[in-house]
């Protein structure tokens, strides 16, 4: 039982279950959409609690790169018809190499200044996107060409689960193998006190940079994966509500809990679906949740039902 | 230079408005290091009440400005006692992480409330002394821009002496350089605390009533303008009083200018691109000193 609760096995094996049996219960293509929204806001959010959850650091501009992610493939494919695939790598090299130039000189320093800078970058993106009419077609936004592997168009909601689905399990699993290696204990001290790790010998601002860059490619990749699923993107994709609905779903799910980032991107991208009957106290009800969760579970979900399940079981709570 | 002073003049009218907002950001970060994301909403509400209460309850503008900043404090009051304060006064504090996510939440709260109650239209404040421009050679200078500078000064000056002359200022000052030490020598800084929600809430409504009449009020302003606003803070130097003020007088005159002989497309951008260029450069702001940490 204890084994089933390790993040490893138990984890992995419970994620493949659900993405596997979830099929049997949606019952139309409007659910599947919602799953594949899910999964995809999932695979940014696995990337964003790296940074948040492990380094410490916040960002407020991840929407940004999704978006960037999104319009490299839309752009490239439908505009010089490039393969989807290039487009996709070439969005997240990109997308990479911004996100490295941003952080290098920012992250040495601490506290609110990265939130500022990404804030910044990402209004600028959002700005950029809705201004520059001609390639991206501006605020209406663009239609993406179906992406091809070969001969065969991926196209339909099915498929796009099982892709996206199939996505977020391997990044779930190469982040829990991050955080298990040297990169993850270096990340773990500099969490806890920065000035130990840095006296123990750990260059604190180079981690920090590569698990910026690492998100910022996860979301990059999400972008892209979105626009072929969706076969269409709008600049609303990068804004800053967005963004902070990314931050939001790392820390209702439960900060530095690669699970947790998953089970909020599940939360936040389902209720909003669910509130809508509540037509204009949407958003009212929506700010409430924030607020009580963060207030009566400041550690997020996942990790307060963990304690609590642990406690059950029979183990000490943590 | 006619056209100069013109893009001069909404500059310093759109940074007297920055200004004011970053004060209030600065005035929270001080007290607490929270950084207050429901700042803008302050804006918001200032201006919306306003009209609310001037169309619906039939005050005229007099008495309409001060019940409006009077809501907005008691709305920052709640927003300190109801949603902040407890995540804070948790055994063990809370994380800089999840105190953002909560004013994230409160902005957005607010948000949706403004928009049940008083809709999603854009308002209009009647300019408080005319709408007849003044001509300044050859540059018209709208009335309503003297009341924005003119109650902007009014508002830095009456800071200037509630921080240096009175007692309650002074203890504030205290609690931002060092809240142990404020404690030990007496000073409630939960009361710092809550005042300083209060204080910048009302800061944020003014700031909102003064621009109603130029830029129009709608339930969603406040996101750009908070954005904006916290840009400027750190332009000048989170924290700092005078570089608030500097910061944001900066920032609207970058924009304007920008605007007027760059592109006006872009103008929304200005703000963040200074700010990042700045970060990479001057990391601490223009007039924040190099700060150090306590281990």
């Amino acid at each position: 039982m204890r084994r089933l609760l390790d993040a490893r096995t138990g984890g992995l094996l419970a994620l493949a279950l659900i993405i596997a049996l979830l099929p049997l219960i949606l019952p139309n293509k409007f659910y599947y959409d919602v799953a594949i929204k899910t999964a995809l806001n999932a695979l940014v959010c696995v990337g964003l609690n790296l940074l948040i959850g492990y380094a410490g650091q916040i960002s407020l501009g991840h929407a940004g790169f999704f978006a960037l992610g999104g319009y490299a493939s839309a752009v490239l494919t439908a505009r010089y018809q490039w393969n989807g695939f290039a487009a996709m790598a070439v969005g997240m090299a990109g997308v990479g190499l911004l996100a490295f130039i941003v952080a290098r000189p920012i992250l040495r320093l601490r506290g609110h200044y990265l939130a500022m800078a990404t804030l910044g970058l990402g209004i600028i993106i959002a700005i950029v996107l809705n201004r520059e009419i001609p390639i991206t077609g501006g605020p209406d936004g663009m239609t993406v060409p179906a992406l091809r592997l070969g001969e065969w168009r991926l196209i339909g909601t099915t498929t796009w689960y099982w892709i996206s689905g199939g996505v977020l399990l391997i990044a779930v699993w190469l982040a829990l193998n991050l955080i298990d290696s040297g990169v993850g204990r270096a990340l773990r001290a500099l969490h806890g006190s920065e000035v130990a790790a840095e006296t123990v010998g750990i260059d604190t601002t180079r981690y920090k940079v590569l698990i910026f860059v690492i998100s910022a490619v996860f979301a990059s990749l999400a972008g892209s994966l979105f626009a072929h699923a969706e076969r269409f993107i709008t600049p609303t994709e990068a804004g800053f509500m967005r963004s902070i609905e990314f931050v939001t779903m790392v820390v209702l799910g439960g900060m530095a809990s690669t699970y947790g980032a998953v089970v909020g991107a599940a939360i936040l991208t389902v209720l909003p679906q669910l509130l809508t009957k509540l037509h204009d106290y949407e958003h009212l009800a929506f700010g409430a949740v924030l607020i009580l969760v963060m207030i009566f579970m400041p550690k997020g979900l996942v990790p307060t039902l963990q304690n609590r399940l642990r406690h059950l079981v029979g183990g000490q709570p943590r | 230079m006619a056209e100069f002073l013109q893009f001069a003049f909404s500059g310093l009218t759109v940074g007297a408005i920055y200004a004011l907002v970053a004060l209030g950001f600065a005035l929270i970060y001080n007290a607490s290091h929270v950084i207050n994301f429901a700042q803008g909403e302050f804006v918001t509400i200032g201006g919306m009440a306003t009209v609310a209460l001037m169309t619906g309850g039939g005050l005229p503008l007099l008495l309409a400005i001060p019940a409006a900043v009077m809501i907005t404090a008691l709305v920052g009051l709640a927003l300190e006692k109801f949603a902040v304060e407890p995540a804070i006064g948790r055994p063990g504090g809370a994380s800089v992480v999840t105190i953002i996510i909560i004013t994230i939440g409160a902005s957005i709260f607010i948000r949706g409330v403004v928009q049940v109650t008083l809709g999603k239209d854009f308002h209009r404040l009647p300019a408080f002394s005319g709408e007849a421009p003044i001509d300044i050679l050859g540059a018209r200078l709208q009335p309503q821009s003297l009341w924005v500078l003119g109650v902007t000064l009014l508002v830095v000056a009456a800071l200037w002496w509630f921080f240096g002359r009175t007692r309650f200022g002074k203890a504030m000052l205290a609690t931002s350089h060092n809240r142990l030490a404020a404690q030990l020598v007496g000073i409630d800084t939960r009361l710092v605390l809550l005042a300083s929600f209060g204080l910048s809430a009302a800061l944020g409504g003014l700031a909102g009533i003064l621009t109603a009449p130029i830029t129009l009020t709608k339930y969603d302003i406040g996101i750009m303008l908070g954005l904006k606003g916290f840009a400027a803070a750190i332009l000048g130097g989170l924290g700092s009083g005078p570089g608030a003020i500097v910061g944001g007088i900066a920032l609207g005159l970058a924009e304007a200018l920008a605007a007027g002989y760059i592109s006006s497309a872009y103008k929304d951008a200005v703000a963040f691109i200074i700010i990042l260029v700045v970060l990479f450069v001057r990391p601490s702001g223009l007039l924040g000193g190099r700060s150090t940490e306590r281990v």
